[in-house]
C-alpha cells in the first residue's frame, strides 16, 4: 500500500514537537540575527562621538603644521581605548585599564653610543627642545587598520642634532622601559623585552619623523606610548616605538621587536606599501575606523615625500 | 543522579536554546549601544569565531559528559550545539564574505588559495556543511545509523582545522588558540582512550570464550 496508515509510521519516527517548533525559531533568529548585525553597525557609525573625556595636562603653545592631513580625525575615545601595547595587554582595549597607574615622572631618556657626548636627560627637558607642533598624521597599523590622530611633539631631527652624533652613526636604536611589576604582558615572552626599534640616521633626519609628547592638544595617555614616543606615519604603527627610556645612535643596523618575533614577517624598514603583503593577509586595503567599508592603502601611507629616501631601493626586499 | 522526566527536558530544550543565542543577542546589543569598541567589525569578526569553536569542543564534550556524569540525557541537546555551531560559523563567515571581502569572489578565491588561515577557516567550515545539511532525523534513517555516525566523525577535523585557523591568525600570542587546542585534545585522547578500553575489553571477552571452548 503506498499511502502510509497511521500504524506504519513507527512512534520514535515522528518528531517530538518542541524540536519541530524550535526548527521555526531557529531560523526566526536566524533572521533577527542578520538584521540586528547589520543595523547595529550602520548606528555606530550614525553615533558621533559624545563629550570628549580628556585626561591630561593641556600642552601651551601648540603651533600648526604644514605637515597635517585634512583627513577626520579619529574621536579620543577610540585611540584611548584600542591599543596595541603588548607590555600591558595583548587585548586591544587592555592597556586602558591597565596602564591606568603607570608612572611617567620622573623619566630619565638615556643617550648614548656613536654621540659626542653619552648623556641622560630628563623627559621635561628633552620636551622643551623646541616649540610643540600639532602633527595631523594619519596612522596605519599591519593589521590592516588606521587612524588620525592629532599628535604633539616636533621633529625627531631637532633632537638628534642637539645631542651631536659622530660621523659613525649610520643608525639609530630606541629601547622601551623595562618593568614588569608596571607591565604585565612583559611577564611572558609574548616578544622579546625590551621592545627595540630602529632607524636609519636618514630617515631619522627627515622632517616627517615625530619625536612626540602629546596629543589632542593634552599629554599623550599611557595607554598611547606616554611621556614619549616616535610617530613615523610612513612606517606601520609597530615603528612607532613607545615609552622611549634610550636613544642609541650606532654603526650596525639596529635589531627591531617584531623582526626579531617573525623575521619573513616584520622587516626593519616597514613602510607601508599596498604592493608587499604580509605572508598572511594582504595590505592592498585597510579599514579606517569609524568607516564601513575598506580604503585602498597608500604607497607610504600616503607621505610620497619620504620616497627619495627609497630611490633605487628593493621595496620587496627591504620589506 | 538527576534524571529528568520528560517533561523538564521539553522545557529545559527552549531554556538551553535561547542560552545559545544569548551571545549573539550580547553582541547586537553591543552593537546598538556602540560597545563593541573602536573596530566594531573586527568585535563581531573575532567574537563569532571564538563562539563557534565553541560550541564546537561543547557538542565533542556532550558524550564524555554523559558517559562520565552518566546524564544520558544530555545526547538529546547535543544536535542543537552542533547546529550552534554551524550556526555562529555561518554569521563569522558572513564577516569575511561582505564585511572584509564585499562580496568580492575573485578576491575571495585568491584569499583562500594564499592565505593559510583562510584556507584553514574555510575547511573548518567546509566540514560542518555536511553535518549540518544530515542533521536531521531522516537523514540518520536514510544514511543508516552506522554511515551517519562515520560522517558525522568529521567535526573532530573541523575543529582541528578551526583551532589551525585560530593559531595561523594571531600575530605573537598564541595563548587563547593553544586553550582552544588543549581542550580539542583533551576530547580527542578522551574518545581514543574509551575505544581503546571497549577493543581490548571485547578481546579479553572473546580471547576467554575462545579458551573457554578449547579447553572444555
Amino acid at each position: 500500500m503506498l499511502i502510509k496508515k497511521a500504524e506504519d509510521i513507527r512512534s520514535s519516527e515522528i518528531t517530538p514537537k518542541s524540536v519541530y517548533l524550535n526548527r521555526r525559531t531557529f531560523l526566526a533568529g536566524a533572521a533577527v540575527a542578520g538584521v540586528a548585525a547589520a543595523t547595529g553597525l550602520s548606528l555606530r557609525e550614525m553615533i558621533t562621538p559624545s563629550a570628549v573625556a580628556f585626561a591630561g595636562n593641556k600642552i601651551a603653545g601648540i603651533q600648526k603644521s604644514a605637515f597635517s592631513t585634512n583627513e577626520k580625525i579619529t574621536p579620543y575615545q577610540d585611540v584611548t581605548h584600542y591599543n596595541n601595547y603588548y607590555e600591558f595587554s595583548t587585548e586591544k582595549d587592555g592597556p586602558a585599564e591597565l596602564a591606568k597607574n603607570f608612572r611617567t615622572r620622573p623619566w630619565k631618556v638615556k643617550i648614548d653610543g656613536q654621540v659626542a657626548k653619552k648623556q641622560e636627560l630628563g623627559v621635561d627637558s628633552i620636551i622643551k627642545i623646541a616649540p610643540p607642533e600639532e602633527r595631523i598624521y594619519r596612522h596605519r597599523c599591519v593589521e590592516g587598520w588606521s587612524i588620525v590622530v592629532p599628535w604633539v611633539g616636533f621633529s625627531l631631527s631637532e633632537l638628534i642634532k642637539r645631542v651631536n652624533p659622530t660621523s659613525k652613526a649610520k643608525f639609530i636604536e630606541f629601547t622601551t622601559i623595562m618593568d614588569l611589576n608596571q607591565m604585565p604582558g612583559q611577564q611572558r615572552q609574548v616578544l622579546q623585552w625590551p621592545y627595540v626599534e630602529g632607524l636609519r640616521m636618514d630617515e631619522a633626519m627627515h622632517p616627517l619623523a615625530l619625536l612626540c609628547f602629546g596629543m589632542y592638544g593634552e599629554d599623550l595617555p599611557n595607554q598611547d606610548g606616554a611621556p614619549l614616543r616616535l610617530v613615523l606615519p610612513w612606517k606601520y604603527g609597530f615603528k612607532s616605538i613607545k615609552a622611549i627610556v634610550r636613544i642609541r645612535f650606532t654603526e650596525k643596523q639596529p635589531l627591531n621587536s617584531w623582526n626579531i618575533s617573525a623575521p619573513n614577517e616584520y622587516g626593519f624598514y616597514a613602510n607601508v606599501n599596498p604592493n608587499v603583503d604580509h605572508p598572511r593577509w594582504s595590505q592592498a586595503k585597510e579599514r579606517r575606523l569609524g568607516e564601513f567599508y575598506k580604503r585602498p592603502t597608500l604607497m607610504f601611507n600616503g607621505y610620497d615625500q619620504v620616497a627619495s629616501l627609497y630611490s633605487g631601493m628593493d621595496l620587496k626586499k627591504n620589506f | 543522579m538527576i534524571h529528568p522526566c520528560f517533561r523538564m527536558l521539553r522545557y529545559l530544550k527552549p531554556v538551553l536554546f535561547l542560552a545559545c543565542l544569548a551571545p549573539l543577542a550580547r553582541l547586537a546589543w553591543r552593537g546598538f549601544h556602540a560597545q563593541l569598541g573602536a573596530n566594531p567589525i573586527e568585535a563581531i569578526t573575532h567574537g563569532t569565531g571564538d563562539w563557534t569553536l565553541t560550541f564546537l569542543l561543547i557538542t565533542l564534550a556532550v558524550t564524555p559528559l554523559r558517559k562520565l556524569t552518566r546524564q544520558y540525557w544530555l545526547i538529546k541537546f547535543r544536535r542543537m550545539f552542533g547546529l550552534f555551531a554551524f550556526f555562529y560559523g555561518c554569521l563569522h563567515l558572513m564577516t569575511y564574505v561582505w564585511l572584509d571581502k564585499f562580496f568580492d569572489v575573485h578576491e575571495m578565491l585568491k584569499d583562500i588559495a594564499k592565505r593559510r588561515f583562510i584556507t584553514a577557516g574555510m575547511t573548518a567550515f567546509a566540514l560542518m556543511l555536511p553535518l549540518a545539511l544530515t542533521s536531521t532525523q531522516w537523514s540518520i534513517r536514510k544514511l543508516g545509523g552506522k554511515r551517519w555516525q562515520a560522517l558525522h566523525r568529521l567535526i573532530y577535523f573541523s575543529a582541528a582545522a578551526g583551532v589551525i585557523h585560530y593559531i595561523w591568525l594571531v600575530k605573537a600570542d598564541l595563548k587563547k588558540p593553544l586553550e582552544y587546542g588543549f581542550v580539542l585534545g583533551v576530547l580527542i585522547l578522551y574518545r581514543i582512550g574509551a575505544w581503546l578500553i571497549t577493543r581490548l575489553s571485547t578481546r579479553t571477552k572473546v580471547e576467554g570464550v575462545r579458551d573457554k571452548v578449547l579447553t572444555s
